[in-house]
């Protein structure tokens, strides 16, 4: 474990010889605790990436364990290795080619025949295995119990019971691991019908010529499942086999009457249910009674109470934050105040005018950050980890699916009322590449905290609260106007919801510190040095009057179309950057924060519509080029800025007419 | 297939002693006497196809040797049996190679292979007979119960998926696409199977329970669906609509899935009454 590492009880000479790199990988289903065995197996030693070239998070880590440093790669939670999603697709690829030196199969006990269904699938690749049995604290609850010992002699593998989230098992599981990197030992051989096995030898037997990489049972059943992937790997090197693979599979189709993917789920569910009918000890009567979930879901699911409670959960989740936010944000600013001006200067020497962008920059976002995004992603990753969240994917599925999206989408929506970036990040968990995408453009446009900073700034305090929510609410019928129109017009398919409605759990502190510091870290990485650098560019170019040419440039479209002063152009090039930076730079130029005395209402509205629609800031610029290319990254910039611009224009127009 | 109409039923009664379980002394069963066979019984016939059917799969070829292991019987007479159906057309025969099944045989191993399995689970299931020897009085029925018989035993049992050994029961040998249909064994059920018991689960009220009988739509999904324990066969009970045509909530292999309503409607399921 982490603790180990300086424990210095180990002799240094061994301790080298042990000290090389052995990879160990997590794989099992969602929502069975992978990612808490995952925190208590590496502690704080962790790297969250993307899979290369994949929108699939990547989680590393390393456990320390008496001198031997082990990697731990923690896959992404899947049901299958199919090619339904780029999660199976990555995690089998790792799995059979990179060969761990072993794999942790992580089973919810409570749900063991679907589980167990995934663990035939790991013995199909042949890989040596360990299973941690976790979550065994909730099928006692279930009125549960299963026999480990028999579960280990079936599977010729050795079996810990755990509960990840209270820590108990860890230990004996980090010794397991060590145990089964030494033995390598492989599970045993579970076959499936002869109408099944009798054609997959020989099928095997004609496999011996292509090296694929993949174990030889494995490639077999998947050629039978007619898997697109590995056929098109013979395709190339023999085509005779894809053929012959495909006659066994029509005979196999014309025993039972499906297609021969179905036939061989339907063999692996009918070995895991008799495993687990072999396996399970006793079910107590009487425990089965009606359950918190049960109760919980009569209302969160309830067709009036369920978007009742949503809306309440989602509402409270925002004021709460701008309530707590408010006042933390202003005893930092007092604070760093004391040390350094953090207003924008725009006068003076260069240097000073450089010093004061990037300090300003690093203001704004720890003034941001500590506020308003970690206290909204704590108490967004409680809501999440307890549960809820996918009850309101439940509810909210249709409106989403009029997006072409589903329930799913919920999350990087809500998300993003904190911040973009790590919101676009999460539109990974979407199926579809043509999901993901329209999702991030659609979070692109969501008022984070920054844009809400501005919209309450100058419109909620010097124009009136209403029009404000006013503002949140065009913001929510825009999104769905756009969602529509790209929903259209962007090519590739969509997917409806199938999504597990796991038990409600006391969220544990652990996990959702860990679920908040995964996300901020993506704001540290990307949101920080992009207002560092950023301001401190911007402003230097404003010294050099770099500016100014560009403000005049402007003067048709801010004075004349949106109806805006002059100086708007700095405002809305600062914008960029980050969109708070327009309310201090405004503050700056006329030197008074009392924004009702320089404008007038329609004004302070035009430019918080604006700049709360016009482009993505440059962290959220960034977020996107690295998730899906620059080529979109850059044609999401354009389409808000015209967006926004025309919105701007049109709202002027209307809003002079009675204000 | 062979005739029907050279087929005559006979009610012979058969011992069992089952007076311990509480079951008549007498079981009924429809033995088929085939008259136009000239030197073969049809369960001798049956028990070659089967045979057959079980070492060389649809397509393969079983070798004379390998029968007569299975079978217990002289390689010889095996030979001369397999020239004899070769002749009725049940097999093809090749000397040195041995027999491959047309469609005829097929058709028959495959009927006797179910007509097999449903008694193996009418036997452990019902009459709670021990597995060993419900595999062997299975053996021995298989060759005398009518077509009738057969799908009646297979509504009563709930048209099982698999024998107590594992094996899948095939799709009832008539030409029908669905167990509805086939619940028409007579004109007086037929109304009452058609009226409708297999339904998308889309049509199931909350607590309601069904069995998937078909997975329609698109592969990807079907596939996904599959891998999320919803096989053919198993059971799932309905927990909830969302309202507005939203998601449903199943329960299915004790876990609870939110499934789209439109991938939903394409779940069928025949209604646990």
């Amino acid at each position: 474990m982490a603790g180990c590492k300086n424990c210095g009880q180990c002799d240094p000479a061994s301790k080298k010889m042990k000290d090389f790199k052995r990879v160990v990988a997590l794989a099992g289903n969602s929502n069975v605790g992978k990612s808490a065995i995952f925190n208590q197996l590496t502690g704080v030693d962790q790297i969250i990436g993307n899979w290369p070239g994949k929108t699939v998070e990547r989680a590393e880590g390393l456990l320390h364990h008496k001198g031997l440093r082990i990697k731990i790669i923690d896959l992404p939670g899947i049901y299958s290795f199919s090619t339904y999603s780029m999660e199976e697709i990555v995690s089998r690829d790792f799995i059979a080619l990179e060969k761990p030196d072993i794999v942790v199969n992580v089973i919810d006990a409570s749900a063991l025949e679907r589980n167990l269904f995934f663990t035939l699938q790991l013995i199909e690749l042949g890989v040596p295995m360990v299973i941690a049995l976790n979550q065994v604290d909730l099928m006692e609850k279930k009125g549960l119990s299963i026999d480990a010992k028999k579960l280990e002699e079936i599977l010729g593998v050795s079996v810990v019971t755990t509960v990840a989230i209270k820590g108990i098992g860890i230990n004996r599981l980090t010794e397991i691991i060590i145990d089964a990197i030494e033995n390598k030992k492989l599970p045993n051989k579970i076959k499936y019908g002869q109408e099944i096995e009798q054609r997959l030898e020989k099928l095997i037997a004609v496999l011996g010529n292509v090296n694929t990489g993949y174990p030889s049972r494995w490639t077999g059943i998947k050629l039978i499942e007619k898997d697109s992937e590995i056929r098109s790997l013979f395709e190339k090197a023999d085509p005779n086999v894809p053929i012959f693979a495909d006659s066994l599979a029509d005979e196999i189709e014309k025993i039972h009457g499906e297609p021969s993917g179905i036939v061989i789920t339907g063999e692996r569910y009918h070995v895991a249910d008799m495993i687990a009918h072999k396996v399970f000890r006793d079910i107590m009567p009487g425990m089965k009674k009606r359950t918190l979930t049960e109760t919980l879901d009569n209302i969160a699911l309830h067709p009036v109470l369920g978007y009742v409670t949503a809306i309440m959960v989602i509402g409270g989740l925002l004021v709460w934050t701008f309530l707590i936010g408010a006042r933390v944000s202003d005893f930092i600013q007092n604070f760093l105040t004391a040390i350094e001006q953090y207003e924008p200067v725009i006068t003076g020497t260069i240097q000073n005018i450089i010093w004061n962008g990037a300090f300003t920059g690093f203001v704004a976002g720890v003034t941001l950050i500590i506020p308003y995004v970690i206290p909204f992603y704590l108490i967004l990753a409680f809501i999440e980890d307890s549960g809820y969240l996918t009850r309101i994917s439940f509810m909210l599925d249709r409106g989403m699916h009029k997006l072409g999206l589903h329930g799913k989408a919920v999350i990087p929506l809500i998300l993003g009322y904190g911040c973009n970036v790590p919101a676009i990040y999460s539109c990974r968990i979407m199926e579809t590449q043509k999901q993901k995408t329209l999702l991030a453009y659609l979070v692109t446009l969501i008022p984070c905290t920054a844009r809400t900073i501005v919209i309450l700034g100058l419109v909620a305090t010097f124009v009136s609260i209403w029009w404000g929510m006013a503002l949140y609410v065009f913001d929510i019928l825009l999104i769905i106007v756009v969602g529509r129109i790209a929903f259209k017009v962007m090519p590739g398919e969509s997917v409806g919801l199938i999504i597990e409605m796991a038990d409600y759990h006391v969220p544990s502190l652990n996990v959702i510190l860990k679920q908040t510091w995964a996300r901020t870290k993506s704001l540290i990485i990307i949101v920080f040095p992009a207002y560092i650098i950023g301001s401190a560019v911007v402003q230097a170019l404003y010294a050099f009057g770099a500016l100014t040419p560009i403000n005049n440039a402007l003067m048709p479209l801010t004075v004349w179309w949106l109806g805006l002063p002059a100086v708007s152009g700095i405002l809305l090039i600062f914008g960029i950057v980050r969109k708070e930076m327009t309310l201090l730079t405004l503050a700056v130029i006329f030197h008074t924060t009392n924004f009702g005395s320089i404008m007038t209402p329609v004004q302070l509205i035009v430019l918080a519509l604006v700049s709360m629609i016009y482009i993505p800031c440059l962290a959220n610029i960034l977020a996107m080029a690295s998730e899906f290319g620059w080529r979109k990254a850059t044609a999401v910039t354009i389409a808000e800025s015209g967006t926004a611009i025309m919105i701007g224009g049109i709202a002027f127009r209307l809003l002079s007419l009675f204000m | 297939m062979v005739q029907c109409v050279e087929k005559v039923y006979f009610l012979c009664p058969t011992f069992h002693n089952l007076n311990n379980l509480g079951y008549p002394k007498y079981i009924y069963t429809w033995t088929v006497f085939n008259l136009g066979s000239d030197s073969m019984p049809s369960a001798q016939v049956e028990e070659y196809l089967k045979t057959i059917y079980d070492i060389a799969g649809k397509k393969g070829v079983a070798r004379t040797t390998e029968i007569a292991k299975c079978l217990k019987i002289s390689p010889a007479s095996v030979t001369e049996a397999i020239q004899h159906m070769a002749k009725k057309g049940l097999v093809v025969y090749a000397p040195y190679k041995g027999a491959a099944l047309t469609k005829e045989g097929l058709i028959i191993a495959i009927k006797i292979k179910r007509k097999h399995r449903l008694l193996e689970v009418f036997l452990t299931d019902t009459l709670h007979i021990d597995e060993k020897k419900a595999h062997a009085e299975a053996c021995k029925m298989e060759h005398d119960i009518s077509d009738e018989t057969e799908n009646a035993l297979c509504k009563i049992l709930n048209a099982p998926a698999r024998c107590p050994h594992g094996s899948h029961i095939s799709y009832c040998t008539m030409f029908v696409g669905t167990c509805d249909e086939c619940n028409g064994a007579t004109s007086s059920r037929k109304r009452r199977a058609n009226d409708g018991s297999i339904v998308p689960i889309t049509d199931l009220e909350p607590c309601e329970k069904g069995r998937i009988k078909f997975l329609r739509g698109d592969k990807k999904i079907v596939q996904r669906l599959s891998d999320l324990g919803l096989t053919l066969h198993t059971e799932v009970k309905l927990l909830r609509k969302a309202p507005m045509n939203g998601p449903i909530e199943i329960c299915v292999r004790r876990t609870n899935l939110a499934i789209a309503r439109e991938i939903a409607d394409n779940i069928f399921v025949n209604m646990s009454r």
